[in-house]
This record gives C-alpha cells, structure tokens and sequence, in this order.
C-alpha cells in the first residue's frame, strides 16, 4: 500500500511543486491562525519564545473571555452596529446600484454614458485613507465646507467628529458614493444582456417605459439581484475596518455609532491591550459569519447552481 | 418633406423629458464622484493663512504653490514612501500572480490525483477566517515579520476566489487537446505552463493582475499592523500619520532645514493635501485606461460558469 502512495506520489511530483507555495502560504495565512484562535480561551502572554510557546503556555481560562466580552456593553454596541450598517448598506446599496444601471442603460447619448460611468467609477479606486481626507475637508469644525455652508443659514458650526448623532448618516453616505458607482456596473451587464424584443412586444402591447421596467427589466434581473444580496448577507458580520476606522479618524467619542466588531478587534489589540477579550470577539465574528457564508452559500446553490461560491 | 417627419427616433428610447432629467441626476451623482478630490487639489494650492482665516474654501481667497514648494524642499519622506508602495506593488503582483497561476493550473488539471484536496484546501479558506489578532500572532511571533517589507507583501499575495476563477477559466478555455499536444511532444508540465498555457490565459491574468495591483497600492493596514520603521512606511499609510500632524514628515525628514524649522511655519494643512494629491495622481491618471479589466472582473466574478 505504502509503494501505491510513494508511486501517485512520484507522478504527480512536478504538480505538487506548483502547488507548493500556494499550500505553505494558505497554512501560513489561513491555517495557522485557525490554530492561534485557542488564544480565545486563554490569557494570552506575548513570550519572548514565540508562537508555539506563548500558546502553549498561556494560562487556560476557558470561557472566561467570552462572558467578560458578553458582559460588557461593547458587545451589544458592536453586533448591533455591525448588523445595521450591513443591512443598511445591503438594502440602500441594491436600490441604488440597481437604480442607476437601468438609469444609465436608458440615457440617450451613449458617450455621455459613457462619460458617466467613467466618473462614477473613480471612488472605488480610492483608498478610505484617501476618503477619510475628503470626508474631513468637509466636515472638519474650523475649515470645514459643511460647516461653512450652514454659516450661510445662520447655523452654528458643528462638532462633526465628537458628535455621534449624525454619523450613521455620514456613514452610510460616505460607503454608497464609494461602492454604488461600481457595483451598478454589474447590473448594467446583466441588463444589456437582455433580449430586445421584449421589449418591442411590450411596446407594441402599448406598455409604458415604467410598465416596461417593472414588468420586463426588474424580473429578469431577480436572480442575479437574489445571488448579489444572499453572498453580501453571507458577510454580513464583517464590516468594512476601512470605512468605520479611517472616516471617523478613530473619534473615541463617536465608538458607539462607528465602533464595529472589526474595530472593537483592533482596538483591543493595538490600543487596550484587551487581547483575551478582543480574540474572543474575533472567533464570535468567525464562527457566526462562518454559519452565515454556509447558510447563504446553500441558498444561493438552490436557486441558481453555477453562482454558488462552492 | 417637414423636418419633423425626417427626424426619426428610436422607438425604444425613453422621451426628451425624462431623458433630461436622467441626465441630470446621472451628472449630479458624476460630479459627487469627481468634486471631493477636485476640492483637495483646489485646497492644496490655497494660500496656508486665508486657510486659517476662511477655512477650506472652492474658490480661495488667496492661491499659492507654498505647499508645493515645501514638499520639493523637503520631499524625501514622500519620495520614500513612493518607493516603498512602488517596490511593494510591484513585487507584490508578481508574486501574487505568479503564486496564484501556478496553484490555479495544478488544480485544473484532471490528471493530478490531489486535485480535490488541494481545490478545499483554498476554499475553505474562504469560509473561515483565523481573525485578525491569530493573523497577527502569527504572521509577528512566527513568521517573525514586523517591520519587515514581506510583511506588507505576503498577506495579501493569496486569494482562493480569483484561484478558482482562473481555474475554471483554465478548464473551459483551455483545450485538453493543447495540453496532449504539449505531452506529445515530450514537454513537462512547467514547460507546457509557461509555453502554452499561460500566453492564452493572459487576459484572466491582466484582469486578476490589475485587481492585485489596486489592492498593494491602496493597502494601509498590513502597515498598519506590523511597520513602525519610518523608512518602511507605504504611501497610504505615511497619509495616516500625518492626519492630525506633520510631525512623522518632521521627525522622519533627513533634510535638516525641515527639522529645525518650528512647526508653525510649515504650510501644514496645504502640504497635508498636496500629499493627498500627489498619492493619488497616479490612480486618477490609470484607472480610466483599466476601466474595462476591473468591469469584466466584476462581472466574471458575480456570475461564474
């Protein structure tokens, strides 16, 4: 039996080679952190003698980490935060993306289409650092041009970046004009692909443009608009850390509207020093977004086989 | 025959005065996406004392190159941080492409008897993720990477969907018939990689190459996470530290005028902004041109065959 698996082994030598570097990365990136996520029930020490030894000889705490977590109200500030914003963003985002790709798909002039998309495409291309300075040249207190403006209406200037009030709505902007120009795209594919002589018959039927559009373009975009929105609910205990650290300029006064699991992660690692708390959070994040991907992934196969991620 | 008759229209378009309207919401939304940065670049040739006075204004009470001059004086941090983001991109994409084609055509090849094994390998990293601190816990007290360049390239060399992406496209377009042919002629499987198989995978690779690209240049939190060494600080990230002070520039800059100069008297907030500018010239000036690659790639992904 041995001698069979030196044989395959031997065949298939120069194959294995080319996976090689992929597979050490993946047990690098991938696997070996699955391995350090044990540092959630521990009390985890940096040792000066590295990973297997930290890990190994960190004292066993158990649970205790995920009822400090479960006890403090970050936890609840934290999912609640995670949750609405990606709904939000989930259901706004569609609306709009869809939106804008039957709106473009309809303007006359191709070229000023053209000309268009090529415009809206630019915020996606930017990094949220890039976005937090654009986001900051408005709302900044002193020089800021929002601030500037309601000066014209006799408004007093705002605190932007201390008060929490208005930034789920500053957020939630800020993320549609960054992703709403792109993902609109995928639409628009799915649109022009669309026979036209439907839309002849329903003309000559005597439908209007906006009969035509409910009864014609939006139905045969329902499975496409079905698979995009399951894989984003597949996500939808992971926040984008660039939006939610970046735009706030990581504002300790506004944690309780900008603060995200992803966040809460970070902070515990680099700032408070909470690790055991912070671990536990990331492996809470896992696991339910690991349910979640298998969940949505499942329902996605049903309806349309080839879009399932696996 | 009148004008009017002559005029024909597309019975399929919608009518004049809807189509005003489209556009004009169409051109607002457009103007939204462009006047941000137009705004910082106006900002960056402000005057730095009407600044305090007006604050950020679109049109200035007073121009000036003040910024400008100052960063070409004192230049070598951003000079820096553009070599880092250069080299890291660069070698980044190489590496990521280079690692990703190879694993992608192993695993589209029926003949590889690990085919499964290593196709869940990838996946189920898709599925479950470490999180961030075992991720840091690894890639510091393992791999031993902080402050460390690799630190900023590996992280982000790997990606089981495009992995899968290019498989598939290896296994639908690419003819088993080319691949016997190669065999006939005695060549081994590196051999028919290089030669046959990757010249026609060229537009995939372009696509996953460009997306790869974007993600090294605009990457701030590998650096985030594991640079503190100033000469290693990535463009992005070198924007972060000067958010609230040009201290890091000050602290970091081998010219000597500019440490001894009091930080008063730097143009900080136009400099600040001439750096935005600057950072991000580049992507505005490419992305027009790679438009195409980034659609297809969205498209290719959100309805895989």
């Amino acid at each position: 039996m041995a001698g069979s698996f030196f044989r395959r082994f031997n065949r298939n030598k120069v194959l294995l080679l080319m996976v090689l570097p992929g597979a050490v990365w993946f047990l690098c990136f991938s696997y070996l952190p699955l391995v350090g996520t044990i540092a959630a029930f521990k009390e985890y020490r940096f040792s000066r003698h590295g990973f297997w030894y930290s890990l190994v000889h960190s004292k066993n705490v158990g649970w205790d980490n995920f009822k400090f977590l479960f006890n403090t109200d970050a936890a609840f500030t934290i999912t609640r935060n995670t949750l609405l914003y990606n709904i939000a963003f989930i259901f706004l985002g569609l609306v709009f993306s869809v939106g804008l790709a039957i709106l473009l798909s309809e303007l006359v002039n191709k070229k000023l289409a053209k000309l268009y998309q090529t415009s809206m495409f630019l915020p996606y291309f930017l990094s949220w650092v890039i976005v937090g300075y654009f986001a900051f040249s408005f709302l900044s207190m002193d020089r800021g041009l929002l601030n500037h403006i309601l000066g014209y209406f006799g408004v007093d200037s705002m605190q932007w970046y201390s008060d929490p009030t208005y930034w789920p709505y500053i957020l939630i902007f800020v993320y549609l004009w960054k992703s709403i120009g792109y993902s609109s795209v995928v639409y628009l594919a799915s649109i022009l692909g669309i026979d036209r002589s439907l839309y002849e018959a329903a003309m000559i039927d005597g439908a209007s443009k906006l009969q035509q559009v409910r009864n014609i373009t939006l139905p045969l975009l329902k499975p496409i608009i079905i698979i995009m929105t399951l894989l984003a609910v597949g996500k939808i205990f992971y926040a984008d850390f660039g939006l939610f650290y970046n735009v706030p300029r990581d504002s300790g006064t506004l944690y309780s509207v900008t603060n995200v699991i992803d966040t809460y992660v970070y902070r515990g690692l680099k700032t408070t020093g909470e690790i055991g708390m912070s671990t536990a959070a990331g492996l809470y994040q896992s696991v339910v977004g690991f349910v979640l991907v298998m969940v949505s992934n499942y329902v996605v196969r049903r309806i349309d086989k080839d879009s399932a991620l696996f | 025959m009148s004008r009017a008759l002559t005029k024909k229209r597309d019975f399929h378009q919608i009518t004049r005065g809807w189509n005003v309207l489209f556009n004009i919401f169409a051109a607002i939304f457009s103007f939204l996406c462009v006047f941000p940065f137009v705004f910082v670049l106006i900002i960056s040739f402000t005057d730095e004392k009407s600044l305090a006075t007006n604050g950020y204004r679109v049109i200035p009470e007073k121009w000036s190159f003040e910024a400008y001059e100052y960063i070409f004086q004192t230049g070598d941090t951003l000079l820096r941080s553009y070599g880092v983001t250069i080299l890291v991109t660069v070698v980044g994409t190489l590496v990521s492409l280079l690692m990703i084609a190879l694993y992608a055509y192993a695993v589209s090849r029926k003949s590889f008897a690990y085919r499964r094994f290593f196709s869940l390998f990838a996946v189920f990293t898709m599925l479950f993720n470490g999180g961030m601190i075992p991720t840091y816990i690894v890639v510091t007290q393992l791999l031993h990477l902080k402050d460390n360049v690799w630190a900023l390239i590996l992280p982000l060399a790997m990606n089981a969907f495009y992995i899968m992406i290019l498989r598939t496209f290896y296994i639908t377009g690419i003819p088993d018939a080319i691949i016997e042919s190669g065999k006939i002629d005695g060549a081994g499987e590196f051999k028919i990689f290089i030669r046959l198989v990757l010249p026609l995978s060229l537009p995939g690779l372009a696509t996953i190459g460009l997306f790869s690209t974007l993600g090294y240049w605009n990457d701030w939190f590998n650096a985030l996470l594991y640079i503190d060494d100033p000469n290693k600080v990535p463009l992005q990230s070198m924007l972060m530290r000067i958010e609230s002070s040009m201290q890091f520039i000050q602290q970091n800059s081998a010219n000597s005028a500019v440490s001894l100069e009091a930080l008063a008297s730097m143009p900080q907030d136009t400099a600040r902004m001439a750096m935005v500018v600057l950072a991000t010239l580049p992507i505005i000036f490419a992305y027009p041109f790679f438009q195409r690659y980034f659609v297809q790639g969205l498209t290719v992904g959100s309805v895989k065959e």
